[in-house]
């Protein structure tokens, strides 16, 4: 993001003396533009010019010469004259590219260069050097350490050297929204400026552009040839050209432009390429500088062909797309070869080199579109393409290539060749927008008067007139309804609407104006039902000692091998993302323990080695595979079938609730006895979470259900059949495969199924009987391999209405029973709306133990 | 003890009687004060002696001497009885003395269990938006583009496309199935105004993804709150009032807002909003809490909403960063990686 040293932004607009990076940042982020990062001053402390006074070389043992300097740093810096040499500084210097009478830049103790590289007083080779003679790398103003560096035309020494050489600046990088490409630029930035303060602006462009000569029949000729515009905009709508010659190809790039790119995050390369860069970052156009000799007329912007290739200034050779726009020249024919990637970057064949004297300056207009596309194609974001794709000012060509061609002239020895300049020009002015002026004050709840409006929409450079009375309102709301035609200012394409007008008002009539009142909404209902029950049940998992946590959705598809999932287990049909963080979990998770165990094994990992934690959260579960949708066009309501199309695209994406359990559900303690976490406890969480919500759920044992443990694993339907989940213990293989402890348990349901199945009437209930209990305990010896849930349903059904709770409370094996047989034993707790005769108690009895004789072949217990 | 007194023998009584309430008043425990009962108002007892002597007196006599030894006997009985209460009291006080236990000592029966803290600070969201009448809406995770960017008036060749780096879903075969993991909790907003029409006024907690890899301040999957308000009349001042509501009832009565201009496609005018921040490292300042702005018209005609008659606010805020303001937390690693000791050090935290 853009760099605005203050010394520059001065050029454009008056910033008061004393204003400091933090204080401009202030500024501006009142109109919007936010700070980034305030880069500190390269370096501190004394930094001054420095004569040097004598020279004595001295050779040292190890075959090095040094050179023991006295320096003279200013009647303020200069150490007395004790030893008869004089006033100055004595130094210690290893280099030899100087000599008595040069002025030199010298860093005294206490100065910090780059790179916290603090200067002091030190003994070294036999004397007292008392301060530094600076290369140019070590002030970080290049990488030239093969010397010091010598000042031409130096002022008095003592001077303060940082200003001198624009090190001191802190600079101000801003964070410029993707509306406001203007602000890509010290131009745009000093408007904003100017907006923020008041302070005075002068638009550099404005004399620029009145400076630069017109068009010329002897123009490089420039043909404007985009045959596939997309969206119906011409790729390229605006091309000037300029030809400056008999510049001097050594011409080196003066030390205040080099600082200023510096600043502004670029690194110097050569005077021409500077230029560009410079008038680029100073108004806001990117420009394209040629080797004229390398160009063959005339110049013609088209799109790539088919199969076409072209080296670009990185050296690399890229593949084009018949999309990507092209600026080309014509060696073999019109447009034969291709010269640039339009606003993206140039070509290598006709860059500006060491032996190039004659320079053709390009300043195009691009579409936005175009660039973004071609840009993010060959994955080469340019500070070209970056203000192309955000918009440039579509009037601005003209100016800025009299800037490159005046600079050229002035610090390359060039001519600007009048006779050769070109300018194929095809914009469109902006469209004016009609506005209603008090539409601000209607959308931002403050009273902004017509006058307020049509002022602050002129200060950012629209042009606001009378809507023609033809066009006018006419009946009863003329007279209320105040409109006026704004043509926005050609730098702001993002002005379109009537609502960006009215940002514009509220922006620079300050945001802070903008009362605070609550609107009151009409009256709610508040969460809903199923809302409600996904709490609840939040909640309860907690109560019931569980700690939630939250998970990263991505899986690789070897987690699905690490759980034992068959080849065909729908769970392996997931979601693959195309750009993925981790390459090797690209896909989405079709089910919570994909995740969650892997934060069991962390947490185990990180000693917390009894654990139970749980997790709500969505997977998602495609139902076949993903294929094209359509995606249509922002702003409008798409057609129904295309909306429908679009919704189902997405795929299901199911609420699930997914625990692990390790190691004890009880520590011991003082009068507690230790008890670990079994299966028995994942399937009762199950059992509670339907109790909660109201829902019958049905549990069966399931011998054939990764990941679990084939002989401990209980499969959980609704009262329907339809599979909620599952719950009890991990396999052994799984468990040892992930690193948990052994025996770890754990459950995952279909939460949302679960919700849903819940009633969402109340439920309707009787009286309480307050007639005395009666307790009668069954015990039914059954074959060993029926599931006693079973056994209890069929007793609670036989049991009827008449029995209040009917518990399983015992099971036995062993003694006094035949092979191959169980014991179960029921608590009934039976009440009717009358005392209960024993005959009828008898009868319970009697039906439960016939209802479990007919179905398991069950006995009563002897 | 003495012989027992003539019950006529008011000194012999009053003696027998001293010598009496003095036993009792020394017996030292239940055992000894029954001895002392058999003794002194035993059937042996002198007092009860002279009470059976007032039989064989005079019948003039005998009215005296009744009054003289019944009073005495019932001195001894009140005497009596209420030792005996005392002596009980402190029989039980020292029984309950001896069962005492030591309380202090930690006992767990069953294990300590939370909620996540992003969790229920969404439910506090939810209900400090309910309780205004709002309600809450959700949306798919996995999100098609055309909700997540277009209807939101994101064009796709717009940089503002790029400014949320988003993860795409491959298609099967090459196809673009034109599906995003949201990169905000906005795609709610089109379909609130799909599915609800106005006026409507909803917020929406969930999870957004974004291509950042973990650190200290970044997360790939995070929490948002998304608010939007579509009704006739609607301004920023209720935008404002609105913000400056959800941060008192999140950080205090103290807590500030400010409004900055900024740029988000489905909001104009938009806003990044800032905190005032007392606990600030450096130094008290404002700090970003989230964005904002008024619902651009193109996302209301997306919808099929006339925007010449409606109009709405929007703003989103990360839940993340919200709990780190809340509570001083300095690293997102922590609340990202699901280790239990952060949700049970904060167990509580949003009550």
């Amino acid at each position: 993001m853009p760099y605005v040293p203050i010394e520059w932004l001065r050029d454009h607009v008056e910033v008061p003396a004393g204003t400091t990076a933090a204080g401009l940042a202030a500024d501006l982020v009142r109109v919007g533009l936010e700070e980034e990062a305030i880069v500190p001053a390269a370096v501190t402390g004394p930094l001054v010019v420095g004569r040097v006074l004598s020279v004595v070389p001295e050779e040292q043992k190890n075959g090095k010469t040094i050179n023991w300097c006295r320096v003279d740093v200013g009647p303020e810096h200069n150490a007395d004259d004790v030893d008869g040499e004089g006033p100055g500084r004595g130094i210690v210097c290893g280099a030899h590219n100087f000599g008595v009478g040069d002025a030199v830049v010298v860093a005294l103790p206490g100065a910090v260069l780059p790179g916290d590289f603090a200067i002091a007083s030190r003994k070294t080779y036999g004397h007292i050097s008392d301060g530094m003679i600076c290369s140019e790398r070590e002030l970080g103003l290049g990488e030239d350490h093969g010397g010091i560096m010598v000042l031409e035309d130096p002022p008095a020494p003592g001077t303060d050297a940082i200003g001198l050489l624009g090190l001191g600046e802190e600079v101000l990088e801003i964070n410029v929204t993707p509306d406001r490409g203007y602000c890509f630029s010290m131009r745009g930035v000093a408007r904003e400026y100017s907006h923020s303060t008041g302070a005075a602006f002068t638009d550099r462009a404005l004399e620029l552009a009145a400076r630069a000569p017109g068009a010329t029949a002897g123009g490089f000729g420039v043909e404007l040839a985009d045959d596939a515009p997309i969206h119906g905009a011409p790729g390229c709508d605006r091309f000037v050209a300029r030809v400056v010659r008999g510049v001097d190809p050594n011409a080196p790039t003066p030390a205040w432009m080099s600082t200023r790119l510096r600043q502004a995050g670029m690194r110097p390369i050569s005077l021409a390429v500077d230029v560009t860069n410079y008038v680029m970052l100073d108004l806001g156009q990117p420009l394209h500088a040629y080797d004229l000799a390398t160009l063959h007329a005339p110049i013609v912007v088209r799109r790539a062909r088919p199969g076409e290739r072209m080296t670009t200034l990185d050296d690399v050779d890229r593949a084009l797309d018949a999309e990507d726009l092209l600026i080309t020249d014509s060696p073999d024919g019109p447009g034969s070869r291709p010269i640039g990637v339009a606003g993206v970057m140039g070509g290598a064949e006709t860059e500006v080199g060491s032996g190039t004297t004659d320079v053709l300056i390009e300043a195009a207009h691009f579409d936005p579109v175009s660039i973004a596309r071609t840009a993010r194609r060959h994955r080469l974001p340019s500070e070209a393409s970056k203000r192309f794709e955000r918009g440039v000012d579509p009037r601005l060509q003209a100016a800025a290539a009299q800037r490159a061609v005046e600079l050229l002239v002035e610090l390359g020895g060039g001519v600007a060749d009048d006779e050769a300049v070109t300018d194929v020009d095809r914009t469109t002015p902006p469209a004016p927008i009609e506005l209603d002026t008090q539409l601000a004050s209607r959308l931002v709840g403050v009273d902004y008067t017509d006058e307020q409006v049509v002022e602050t929409l002129r200060s950012v450079g629209a042009e606001v007139s009378d809507v023609p009375t033809d066009d006018a309102p006419s009946g009863r709301h003329a007279a209320r309804v105040s409109r006026v035609l704004v043509t926005p200012p050609s730098w702001r394409p993002d002005l379109v609407e009537p609502t960006d007008l009215v940002e514009e008002v509220v922006r620079l009539r300050g945001y802070d104006q903008v009362p605070s009142v609550l609107p009151q909404a009409p009256a709610g209902t508040g969460l809903t039902l199923r809302q409600r029950r996904r709490r609840r049940v939040a909640d309860l998992l907690a109560d019931a000692g569980l700690v939630q946590v939250l998970t990263y959705p991505f899986v690789g598809a070897s987690r699905h091998d690490a759980l034992g999932l068959p080849a065909d287990d729908p769970r392996r049909r997931a979601v693959r993302l195309r750009n993925p963080l981790a390459q090797d979990a690209p896909l989405m998770r079709t089910s919570l323990l994909d995740t969650l165990l892997e934060a069991a094994v962390r947490n185990v990992g990180r000693g917390s080695t009894d654990l139970a934690i749980y997790e709500i959260g969505s997977v998602t579960r495609p139902t076949g595979p993903l294929s094209s949708s359509p995606l249509p066009p922002p702003g409008r309501l798409p057609e129904p079938a295309d909306l429908e199309a679009v919704r189902a695209a997405v795929p299901p994406q199911p609420l699930r609730l997914a625990a692990v359990l390790v190691g004890e559900a009880v520590p011991a303690g003082p009068g507690t006895e230790a008890r670990a976490y079994d299966a028995a406890d994942a399937v009762a969480l199950v059992r509670d979470v339907a109790r909660e919500l109201g829902a019958a759920v049905h549990v069966a044992n399931d011998p054939d259900h990764a990941p679990w443990h084939p002989g401990r694993c209980a499969r959980v339907t609704t009262a329907d059949g339809a599979l909620v989940g599952h719950a009890g213990e991990l396999a052994p293989r799984v468990v040892a495969e992930l690193g948990l402890p052994p025996r770890a348990v754990a459950l995952e349901i279909d939460l949302g199924l679960l919700l849903d199945a819940a009633p969402d009437r109340p439920r309707q209930v009787r009286g309480l009987s307050t007639f005395p209990l009666a307790k009668e305990d069954i015990a039914l010896v059954v074959p060993a391999d029926v599931p006693a849930g079973e056994v209890l349903d069929v007793v609670t059904a036989a049991a009827g209405e008449v029995a209040e709770e009917v518990r399983l409370f015992d099971v036995y094996t062993g003694a006094n029973l035949p092979e191959g047989t169980k014991s179960l034993a029921f608590a009934l707790r039976l009440r009717g709306d009358r005392t209960l005769t024993g005959e009828e108690t008898a009868a319970v009895r009697d039906a439960v133990v016939r209802a479990a004789g007919e179905r398991f072949g069950a006995t009563l217990r002897a | 003890m003495s012989d027992a007194p003539s019950p006529l023998d008011a000194d012999g009584v009053a003696r027998a009687l001293d010598e009496a309430l003095a036993a009792v008043a020394a017996a030292a425990d239940l055992d000894a004060l029954k001895q002392v009962r058999i003794a002194h108002s035993g059937e042996k007892s002198p007092l009860a002696l002279a009470n059976r002597a007032i039989g064989g007196l005079d019948p003039a006599d005998k009215a005296a001497a009744g009054k003289l030894v019944g009073q005495a006997r019932g001195r001894l009985g009140a005497a009596l009885k209420q030792r005996q209460e005392e002596l009980e009291a402190e029989r039980d006080a020292a029984v309950l003395r001896t069962e005492a236990v030591d309380l202090t000592v930690p006992v767990q029966r069953a294990r300590a269990g939370a909620r996540h803290p992003l969790d229920t600070l969404m439910d506090r969201v939810a209900d400090f938006f309910t309780s205004m009448g709002w309600e809450i809406a959700e949306g798919p995770e996995v999100e098609h583009e055309w909700f997540n960017f277009d209807a939101l008036n994101f064009k796709p060749d717009h940089p503002a496309r790029q400014m949320q780096d988003t993860f795409y879903v491959e298609g099967e075969g090459g196809e673009d199935p034109h599906l995003v993991l949201r990169t905000h909790t906005s795609p709610v907003q089109a379909r609130t105004l799909l599915d609800r029409g106005v006026p409507v006024y909803v917020a929406c907690p969930g999870k957004v993804f974004r291509t950042d890899e973990l650190d200290a301040t970044h997360t790939p999957v995070f929490h948002q709150v998304e608010g939007l308000a579509v009704d006739k009349g609607l301004t920023m001042a209720h935008l404002t009032g609105t913000l400056d509501h959800f941060a008192r009832a999140m950080f205090g009565p103290e807590a500030r807002t400010r409004l900055r201009p900024s740029f988000f496609p489905f909001t104009e005018p938009s806003a990044e909003m800032d905190l005032w921040f007392p606990q600030k490292k450096g130094g008290p300042g404002w700090i970003e809490w989230g964005g904002c702005g008024m619902v651009n018209p193109n996302v209301l005609r997306a919808c099929g909403i006339d925007p010449e008659v409606y109009s709405g606010f929007a703003f989103g805020m990360g839940i993340e960063r919200t709990l780190m303001l809340q509570h001083g937390i300095e690293d997102m690693h922590d609340m990202v990686e699901a280790d239990v000791r952060f949700s049970l050090g904060l167990a509580g935290g949003q009550l």
